[in-house]
């Protein structure tokens, strides 16, 4: 097996992703991570001397619409799924660091 | 403290919202105050199988303000994915611009004491926002509101350019001038419409060596006078904390602070070990923007002249002082108020007086700007009128001006109802002249011979001339028919 990734790689990955991993999934990540990581790496073969850098495969552009405001779908349509409301709002367990992260 | 010194270096990273009519990616209004939740979509819930439309309005909003910044607009531009754990963006991820940002390298001239200074942009993007957690007065959970998530965030980031608290306040005045001007955000900070976050540190030199302290963001800035208090604030902390730990930017961490309004300091909300890591990644849902030349053109055609070009105008052509003219240009509503004026036939030396005098004051007494005071242009321009022509003088202007304020009748109406028109008329004049010379014959021979007292006996006839009118006698006309008639009779 390939040293594409490694186990501390894996852990900061899964931090980063608010995921808890016991040592067996972070030993069968690592491996089963580093096998993908190995079959991507044959592209790293390819000569792309030339190539323009892609930002999308989709051949479309500008796909853009009106500044024209419609409505929201209402507030119990909104709130029918969630798994706890406290209408009109969302309810989730409290969040303690502050976001506005945007 | 034998040998140290310090300079200051401020950053500033900016979030302006757009007043755009719907959100970034989808139709749901971008409208605050509403009920929660009323202005959500399966797109801003981020729901499976959903697909957002970027807002062109949003676009050329970002464009606009680049431009105006002198920014390069990038002709091909991505969005990207930046990873974000919180509810108030269910998607998981913030659809933001990473590595081809819609422009960069531009600058704003900014003028402290006098002094003019480049400020260099580094970015302006466009992403969107987030909405808002609600924790107060509940135990163990927090409310989610949705209505603000997906609504258009301009982010706009600086070199550290910005060397005091005094020109950090600066530019953000400027900049709210100008996001104003362009009608690209109404930039209320105290509801959240500009956010400014400065970083700030120092490189402090001590006995020929130099220390850079750790640098510090600060957060939940309300105002722009908060801006200059909290950077005044970092500077003194970060100076009495070296001083006392010797810490360093590279054996301490960069922090993240918020400022608290009411003790008027910085509290440390979080100190990071590591770089943030975003883990971006191309947006597979939203396709590139291509800018075409045409398109660039006719955002360019429609740019409003700029408040740097606006407040020159103002100095070179109407003559106001550079502050004067600043302050005018501040607020585009007030100063397009005063063009409206010029254009009614307001004489233009009457009007500046009137703007820096008693509307100035009336405004500042109310806590508002001019243009809110309710009074016209046309009202406006009637008054500066009256006084251009002669027909009533500056003390009258200024007492009408206060009428205007409560009474929505035309000033000269006012003026003429209250009897409040100056004397003009050279014949009535006259004879109220001829009257007071026959009653004062000494002062009359007074004027008449050269002397220490000739001075003083004109002023005299004159001082009587106006206390005869009730202070509306012409007193150039007066001072006319007065030369007039003591030269006659000698
Ligand atoms: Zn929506």
């Amino acid at each position: 097996m390939s040293n594409e990734i490694s186990e501390a790689q894996v852990r900061h990955v899964a931090k980063l992703s608010r995921l808890k991993l016991t040592d067996e999934q972070i030993n069968l990540y690592t491996r089963q991570l580093g096998a993908i990581l190995e079959y991507i790496k044959k592209l790293n073969e390819l000569d792309t001397t030339g190539v323009e850098p892609m930002a999308h495969v989709a051949p479309l552009r500008n796909v853009l619409r009106d500044d024209i405001a419609g409505t929201g779908m209402g507030i119990d349509k909104v709130l029918q799924n969630a798994p706890d409301s406290d209408p009109p709002f969302f309810k989730v367990p409290r969040v303690l660091e502050d976001s506005s992260g945007a | 403290m034998s040998d140290l010194n310090y300079k200051v270096i401020i950053g500033l990273e900016i979030h302006v919202q757009l007043a755009t009519q719907s959100k970034l990616f989808c139709a749901c209004p971008n409208r605050f105050g509403d009920e929660p939740n009323s202005n959500v979509c399966p797109v801003c819930m981020g729901s499976p199988g959903t697909l957002p439309v970027m807002n062109k309005k949003a676009y050329e909003f970002a464009v606009r303000t680049a431009m105006a910044m002198n920014c390069e607009i990038a002709r091909y531009t991505k969005w990207d994915r930046k990873s974000y754990y919180y509810p108030d963006l269910p998607k998981n991820y913030q659809i933001s611009q990473y590595d081809l940002p819609l422009s960069q390298n531009g600058n704003i001239e900014i003028t402290v004491a006098g002094e003019q200074k480049k400020i260099r942009i580094r970015r302006i993007h466009l992403e969107e926002d987030a909405g808002k957690l609600l924790h107060e007065g509940n135990v163990g959970f927090s409310q989610v509101d949705l209505n603000r998530t997906g609504t258009p965030l301009m982010e706009i980031v600086t070199e550290p350019d910005l060397s005091t608290p005094e020109e950090a306040r600066v530019f953000g005045t400027e900049l709210r001038t100008l996001v104003r001007t362009l009608g690209v955000s109404e930039a209320n900070m105290q509801q959240g419409q500009m956010r400014l976050e400065p970083n700030i540190n120092l490189v402090i030199t001590k006995d020929g060596k130099q220390y850079k302290t750790p640098i510090a963001e600060v957060k939940n800035l309300g105002s722009l006078r908060a801006l200059e208090r909290a950077c005044a604030y970092e500077i003194q902390r970060q100076l009495a904390d070296w001083e006392k730990t010797g810490v360093t930017m590279e054996t301490g961490f960069k922090s993240t602070r918020g400022w608290d309004e009411q003790t008027g300091t910085t509290v440390l909300q979080r100190e990071k070990e590591e770089a943030e890591d975003y883990r971006y990644f191309p947006d597979p849902d939203l396709v590139p923007v291509v800018v075409e030349k045409d398109w660039l053109d006719a955002i360019r055609k429609s740019l409003p002249e700029l408040p740097i070009a606006r407040r020159a105008r103002f100095q070179t052509q109407f003559c106001f002082s550079e502050k004067d003219a600043t302050t005018l240009v501040e607020d585009r509503a007030t100063a397009d108020l005063f063009e409206q004026a010029l254009s009614l036939g307001a004489p233009v030396k009457v009007l500046c007086n009137h703007f820096i005098s008693f509307w100035a004051m009336h405004a500042n007494q109310r806590g508002v700007s001019i243009a809110e005071l309710g009074v016209s242009a046309p009202r406006m321009a009637s008054l500066a009128k009256l006084v251009g022509d002669n027909k009533i003088n500056n003390t009258t202007a200024a007492a009408l001006a206060e009428k205007l304020l409560t009474c929505p009748d035309d000033p000269a109406d006012i003026a003429q109802r209250e009897n409040l028109m100056q004397v003009s008329d050279a014949s009535s004049l006259e004879k109220i002249l001829d009257e007071i010379l026959i009653a004062n014959a000494k002062a009359v021979e007074d004027a008449r011979t050269p002397g220490k007292k000739q001075q003083k006996a004109f002023g005299f006839i004159l001082g009587q001339v106006m206390q005869k009118t009730r202070g509306q006698a012409n007193p150039q006309v007066v001072n006319q028919l007065l030369q007039k008639k003591l030269a006659e009779k000698n």
